[in-house]
């Protein structure tokens, strides 16, 4: 069997056993921000709580880090959900199977519709959301949402359940050009203990689906935890070196960071783990920066206008705008919610905020060459 | 066209001439990092540049406040890039829609199948090059700074080699000078270093070298006044450029040897 993520994933673990009750000094996060390279020693110093009273200096070398790389520009996008079956029990979504919410699914012509309306607001990428239910949501409705809305759109990504290599090239072809797929927690027992039910069980297929992608040829995959699930720490590590995997085995996609901190949401599951503070949120994305120079990170509307304002600086490339968690209600009324939002603020809202504090909103930052003829043409 | 092309021949005596173009100006501006576009009028205004680059990713049809091309004046010779090409035949795709969409015959290549340092695929390149020069395009590929390639891309058309300095963003200067030397030595093209240059400083030692235009987008986009920016590397480029048409011949990297070696030969 060829060796993927999940192997690398065990071989750095048992590397870095001897380091398990080791405690960080301030020494180590010196020595680990002195290197131009970070290893996965250092990634875990970055993290530890050694690195406190060095988070200012951390900071500023990530703001340097990312004016460089991406200049003083925020890319902004829509999240679409088109359907909330699913099959799985995850404890900590409103799309729990168990959950009684109201179950849509878009028409085609509703999808159209709903994407007019975003289109509308001047945003040209929209990202599309399904729960797991191939049954309601197959890779089929999938791929005809896509073709329909791929005219509107310079950017299509998808963040829907896991599939197969062929079908991820599949809907490459008709115009998908980047995945968002978290992994929720890289702890394999914390993963058993939240996903009770459903195909969504099996950890390594999830935790392999970015390798997936990567090999149909989507040119743009973005990973992330689900920060809250599992010690954060441990989780934030793990992504980070999944990234740089990804970054050396397929270094012509885009990797990218989501950092999704748990929200409130219907079922109210408490996780054992205890709450992501700001503070850790804050760690977190500075060390995806120092570690990942040129991956983009992308700030959901999780998180409440004050705080994202304040997070912009530190690394933030991408955020949504004007986004809506329930299966349409963009053209028409919206169902339930997938998870409360905090920032409701408008597209122009947005965009005004950013200007206001030195950043151009960036709409659109892609071209779809899908149905744009061929290299005859 | 016409316009630009008598404005461009009234120009200084030590012209630029690529595709038929003569350009005053060896101080290309890239358009991206801007925290407003409205500042690019500015800025282009106080480089004097008169080529400037844009991802065609990033021009935004549906938006006309958002539209770069908005705030580009008709006699600047646009230099579209195909940023976000992994292959040649997404480059060429997206250089013509680049001229179907207006934005005229230069194109500058970059393919880029290497995301963590944004380095070039020369192999692409020379393809992708290849296509368009046939197709009539004015091709300025950008590259790694590779002898062989810079070769090949004189071989099928390229208007000039764009190799870079170093890494797209990284401000960190010449660290390809020796490879940009042999290019500027050996190929019969202008040589643009793009990428890389963080400092005027740097754009100055590039135009001394024998450069024949430098192409500086981060380290104005994101410097704190980037007008201000823009001036200092329009001056640095010019004085670069003076020093190397004055000939900065005094100047020797070995010591003399204080009594001459071969004196005795009277």
């Amino acid at each position: 069997m060829v060796s993927m993520f999940y192997d690398f994933l065990l071989a750095q673990r048992q590397q870095l056993k001897a380091y398990e009750e080791y405690t960080f000094q301030e020494s180590d996060v010196r020595q680990a921000l002195a290197r131009e390279q970070l290893d996965a020693f250092d990634l875990k110093a970055l993290l530890s709580p050694a690195a406190l009273p060095l988070l200012e200096e951390m900071a500023e070398r990530a703001r340097s880090l990312t004016v460089r790389n991406f200049g003083r520009t925020i890319s902004l996008f829509a999240p679409l959900y088109l359907a909330n079956y699913c099959t799985n029990r995850c404890l900590y979504c409103s799309f729990n199977h168990n959950n009684e919410i109201e179950r849509r699914k878009l028409s085609l012509e509703e999808v159209e519709l709903e994407g007019q309306a975003i289109a509308a607001t001047g945003l040209a990428h929209l990202l599309l959301l399904t729960g797991e239910s191939r049954r309601h949501s197959g890779p089929d409705y999938i791929q005809a949402c896509v073709e329909r809305l791929r005219p509107s759109f310079a950017s299509l990504g998808i963040e829907i359940y896991p599939l197969a290599e062929e079908e991820y090239r599949q809907l490459y072809e008709s115009g998908v050009d980047s995945l968002t797929l978290f992994q929720e927690t890289y702890d394999e027992n914390v993963y058993a203990s939240v996903h009770p039910a459903g195909p969504k069980r099996d950890y390594r297929w999830r935790l392999e689906t970015p390798e997936r992608a990567c090999r149909a040829g989507i040119p743009g995959v973005n990973l992330g935890a689900l920060l809250g699930l599992g010690d954060w720490r441990e989780d934030a590590w793990a992504t980070a070196l999944h990234a740089r995997y990804l970054q050396k085995h397929y270094p012509d996609v885009e990797i990218a960071l989501s950092i999704p901190r748990l929200r409130p949401h219907v079922g109210g599951f408490q996780p054992q783990a205890g709450p992501v503070t700001d503070a850790a949120l804050v760690q977190i994305i500075l060390v995806y920066r120092l570690y990942l120079p040129r991956a983009g990170i992308t700030l959901s509307t999780r998180e409440s206008p004050s705080l994202r304002e304040a997070l912009l600086p530190l690394g933030i490339t991408k955020m949504s705008a004007g986004s809506l968690t329930s299966v349409g209600g963009y053209a028409s009324e919206g169902g339930s919610t997938q998870f409360e939002i905090a920032d409701e603020r408008s597209v122009p809202e947005i965009a005004a905020m950013l200007r206001s504090r030195g950043y151009q909103p960036v709409f659109c930052d892609w071209i779809n060459l899908k149905g744009k003829g061929s290299v005859a043409g | 066209m016409d316009k630009k092309l008598a404005r461009l021949n009234n120009s200084a005596e030590d012209v630029l001439e690529i595709g038929g173009v003569k350009l005053g100006s060896r101080l290309f501006v890239g358009t991206g990092k801007f925290a407003a576009q409205a500042l690019i009028p500015e800025v282009i205004k106080a480089a004097a540049a008169e080529v400037v680059t844009m991802a065609l990713r990033r021009v935004d049809w549906h938006n006309p406040q958002e539209n770069i091309l908005n705030y580009l004046t008709d006699d600047l010779v646009l230099l579209p890039n195909t940023s976000g090409a992994r292959t040649a035949e997404e480059a060429v795709r997206i250089a013509r829609l680049a001229r179907s969409a207006g934005c005229g015959d230069w194109v500058k290549i970059e393919v880029i199948r290497d995301q963590h340092y944004l380095l070039p695929d020369n192999f692409e390149t020379v393809k992708a090059t290849e296509i368009l020069a046939q197709e009539g395009f004015t091709v300025l590929p950008y590259m790694s700074p590779d002898l062989s390639t810079a070769r090949k891309l004189v071989e099928v058309g390229a208007a000039a080699v764009m190799p870079l300095g170093a890494p797209i963003g990284s401000n960190r200067g010449l660290k390809t000078r020796e490879l940009i030397k042999i290019l500027i030595e050996e190929i019969p093209l202008p040589v643009i270093v793009d990428a890389g240059i963080g400092r005027p400083s740097e754009a100055a030692e590039a135009m001394e070298m024998g450069a024949a235009a430098v192409l500086v987008n981060t380290a104005i986009a994101t410097a704190e006044d980037p007008v201000v920016m823009g001036r200092a590397f329009k001056l640095a480029v010019e004085a670069g450029r003076l020093a190397h048409l004055a000939g900065p011949g005094a100047r020797s990297e070995r010591a003399q040897a204080s009594s001459p070696l071969t004196g005795f030969l009277g």
